[in-house]
């Protein structure tokens, strides 16, 4: 049980405080509601390069970096497709000196051209380091852009192309920023050993006057039914030939989200799921295998994604896959199997909860989703999901008219 | 409006008293140690069995890494599958891992679940088979893992640095090569497994909210094991270390890279030398933390690079100061450059008072934050108790931090800065 209180301010910000005498450090983290999906299709990579600039100074501070250290603390960030998180921690006598480093970059940015300059160049080094100079780095922006014809979860967080990146002007960088980085767009979380009458006038004094903006409406097109299979097959210089298949599912909040992150766990999370056993351990067709889905807010993608072993056709490796799902569509799963998920589940979060950084996030998070109280109340979702539901859903999910296939073939030399 | 340009008050973190919260040590039958921190707010349990049998051990390459990652894979009663089984079934992770000295074998749990647990990872330390089937997979697809890391400038760079710096034969220098893959028999594991694990040197370090009984438990299953405790088992082996005569090299791994890997890198004295801790802090000041001269010079200032960082390596013997970056292949040149004009600075010039106490308030407040829960906690002293160090060690690294002078750090500099020092490396 994860105890939080709440409250909004004037302007618009959620705030919620998590009490934990435990730690001696506190953590401040706020979250945008604004990721990768709110780009423009020919100016991809913002949200992520803004993640950047959000160090570069804000209005009234030169430096975000320094006086956070001097006073014992440290910070990240990360963009995702749907959100922009930003979190510090510092010594708990310190959590001030976070407020006003935070609620200052939210007033407003310094704007600093060569800080733009110096950023841009710093994500394409980035984008090449992840995604050009590896070997399969390109595999995820393949099967967005086959997966999804209209949402914009077509394009990858870093960005579609170097080129939009590198175009970037800063008249562009203050518009995005205006229109999304603003108090009502957020949610701001603090944790640790603190007090939450003691964090509510902190946060008065450093965001309170913070003025609110409207939010423009977010018109994100969905991504209609996909009625028939789609293939592809590429050539890349890799010294194995690997395997992707991506069936379409509901989003975050849809209701059959529990049943399938547990499907998805049963087929292949993990050295004992069936997916592993059968085809990496018994047939010997992958040298490894595994069956995720991408958890975001609008509907996501349940991904198969293997490496054939040496000698192994596509064929024989896609028929066998799909002999794999076949059987779990017609047979479904046994209590035992069922049991097991949900202990992994149980377990999976137990861990995920030692962290105060993770579970400030994750309150961020579920507030964003709309149901803060989700932190307490998933694990009861998932122990109330049913052998027969996963195989109702399963049957629904795995259509093949619904699948998106990749054969990834290494060049021969 | 607030005048925004004033920093709010902070404490100094170096002001704070950093305590390290002892362990509970007792001993199994067989004179096994058993560390452990009992607390945590949640239901889980963490225990790890260390073993010496690194690589520092095998007298063929990649038999110790072997043995650890196969000793999941089959018992004499359960197949590889039945353990997975068994273990993923709680919830619970079996993980293991292969360092230079030491191998270990951690499970992380529900607390309410380790009664059942234990037993299994009493029978993988004791009755583990190696099957051939399990061998053939892991070399068929550690085979096709290698041929997809050597295509990465990173992985390549990693490697021959190491070499570079202690010869291929050594354990800090050596590394995973086909053939070695290939040559690997049923017969070295089983008597590695033998005399490294069943007669094997082991030490127990535990954390979270433990169940009541967890030492009797603990003592049922592993106290009349043929475990022994030596102070040190490492010295019974020697490993002369074999540097390279040239100083400098350049590889092409792949003409279509755009990017290329740079390690530079010098041997450094173990954590025991008094100049470790110090040089720590130089270290931090240099390259080891997000506002270090080298990232903001080379990434902030100029861009080439999404990072560059610097470290002390963390070996029980002799270690080496790194220096490592990814960056644009055209400015590979230019990055080097930098780095070396940087080191020239801190020889030259007096770190000034803000950014000594920046950097003293930085490492004391990560120092802070690693206390945070019980698994850093044992984490921590499970690094001392390895390399021989105790409590008195983490008062004294704390009060380095607090006091180095500018003055020492200069020394430091021209003392360990010097480029000729170094080996450079460049991978395309």
């Amino acid at each position: 049980m994860i105890d939080y209180n709440s409250f909004t301010l004037n302007n618009g910000l959620q705030v919620i405080v998590h009490e934990d005498d435990s730690s001696p450090m506190a953590v401040v983290n706020v979250l945008y509601n604004v990721g990768a999906k709110d780009e423009q299709e020919d100016h991809t990579g913002f949200a992520h390069l803004f993640e950047h600039l959000m160090f570069g100074g804000s209005v009234n501070i030169p430096d975000f970096d320094e006086p956070l250290q001097m006073a014992g603390g440290e910070n990240n960030a990360y963009t995702t497709n749907d959100l922009t998180n930003y979190y510090e921690s510092v010594p708990t006598q310190n959590l001030e000196t976070a407020l006003w480093l935070e609620s200052d970059r939210m007033l407003s940015l310094a704007f600093d051209k060569k800080s733009l300059e110096v950023q841009r160049k710093v994500v394409c080094e980035e984008f090449k380091e992840n995604y050009i100079n590896k070997p399969y780095g390109d595999v995820w922006k393949l099967i967005r852009e086959q997966a999804y014809k209209v949402h914009p979860y077509k394009w990858m967080t870093i960005g579609k192309e170097l080129k939009h990146i590198e175009d970037a002007t800063l008249q562009e960088v203050k518009d995005f920023f205006h229109k999304y980085y603003i108090p009502s767009n957020a949610y701001l979380v603090v944790a640790g050993n603190v007090k939450t009458e003691e964090v509510k006038v902190l946060v008065e004094k450093w965001f309170g006057e913070i003025p609110g903006r409207s939010l423009p409406e977010r018109n994100i097109p969905q991504e209609p039914a996909q009625t028939e299979a789609r293939r592809l097959t590429v050539e890349r210089n890799v010294p194995a030939n690997a395997f992707f298949k991506s069936w379409h599912m509901g989003g975050r909040l849809d209701p059959q989200f529990y049943t399938i992150d547990l499907i998805t766990d049963i087929l292949g999370g993990g050295p004992s799921s069936r997916l592993y056993q059968t085809l990496v351990k018994e047939k010997e067709l992958f040298s490894q295998i595994s069956c995720f889905h991408t958890g975001s807010v609008d509907a996501g993608l349940v991904t198969v994604e293997g490496r054939l072993a040496e000698g192994i056709s596509f064929e024989e490796a896609e028929k066998a896959v799909q002999e794999q799902m076949d059987i779990f569509c017609k047979n479904g799963i046994d209590p035992n199997e069922l049991t097991k998920v949900i202990n992994k589940t149980e377990s999976m979060m137990a861990f995920e909860d030692l962290s105060l950084m993770s579970r400030a996030s994750n309150l961020a998070y579920y507030a964003l989703l709309g149901d803060t109280d989700l932190i307490n109340k998933e694990f009861g979702m998932y122990q109330q999901v049913t052998a027969d539901a996963i195989q109702a859903i399963s049957n629904q999910l795995f259509q093949e008219s619904n699948s998106n296939t990749i054969w990834y073939c290494a060049t021969k030399n | 409006m607030i005048n925004r340009t004033i920093a709010p008050k902070y404490y100094d973190a170096t002001s704070f008293e950093l305590n390290l919260k002892p362990y509970e040590l007792a001993y199994l039958d067989n004179n096994t140690p058993v560390y452990s921190i009992n607390a945590g707010a949640e239901e889980v349990t963490s225990i790890e069995f260390v073993f010496y049998a690194g690589n520092w051990f095998e007298k063929e390459h990649l038999v110790a890494a072997t043995t650890n990652f196969l000793l999941k894979n089959g018992t004499s009663t359960k197949s590889a599958f039945e353990i997975n089984e068994l273990f993923e079934f709680y919830g619970a992770y079996l993980s293991r891992s292969c360092y230079n000295e030491t191998a270990s074998i951690s499970l992380h749990c529900l607390s309410k679940h380790v009664q059942i647990l234990l037993p299994i990872v009493a029978e993988l330390i004791q009755d583990s088979i190696f099957p051939d089937k399990e061998l053939e997979i892991y070399q068929k697809n550690n085979l096709q893992k290698l041929n997809v890391n050597l295509l990465k400038c990173d992985f390549v760079a990693n490697r021959k640095i190491d070499e570079m710096l202690y010869g291929f034969e050594h354990p800090y220098g050596t590394y995973t090569r086909k053939e070695d893959l290939e040559s690997l028999g049923k017969v070295q594991l089983e008597t590695f497994y033998q005399t490294y694990y069943i007669n094997g040197n082991c030490k127990i370090f535990a954390a979270g909210k433990l169940p009541s009984d967890f030492l009797s438990i603990l003592n049922n299953h592993f106290g009349k094991m043929t475990l022994k405790n030596e102070v040190n088992p490492l010295d019974k082996t020697a490993h002369p270390i074999i540097r390279d005569i040239e100083k400098k090299a350049e590889i092409l791994n792949d003409p279509n890279n755009v990017q290329g890997a740079i390690r530079i890198a010098r041997p450094f004295p173990n954590r025991h030398h008094p100049d470790f801790q110090k040089v720590n802090v130089l270290n931090t000041i240099y390259g080891g933390y997000f506002g270090s001269r080298l990232m903001s010079n080379i990434r902030e200032e100029k861009g080439y690079t999404y990072g560059i960082g610097s470290y002390l390596q963390n070996h029980v013997q002799e270690s080496a100061w790194m220096i490592s970056t990814e960056a644009k292949r055209e400015a590979c040149p230019m990055v080097l450059e930098e780095i070396w004009k940087e080191a020239k600075l801190l020889q030259e010039n007096l770190v000034d008072e803000e950014e000594l106490s920046l950097v003293k308030n930085y490492m004391i407040g990560s120092i802070l934050s690693s206390l945070d829960g019980p698994f850093s906690i044992i984490s921590r002293w499970k690094g001392y108790i390895l390399n021989g160090m105790d409590e008195e060690t983490f008062q004294r690294n704390i009060s380095i931090v607090k006091s180095i002078t500018s003055e020492e750090l200069l020394e430091l500099a021209n003392k360990y800065l010097k480029e000729e020092d170094f080996y450079q490396l460049t991978v395309i």
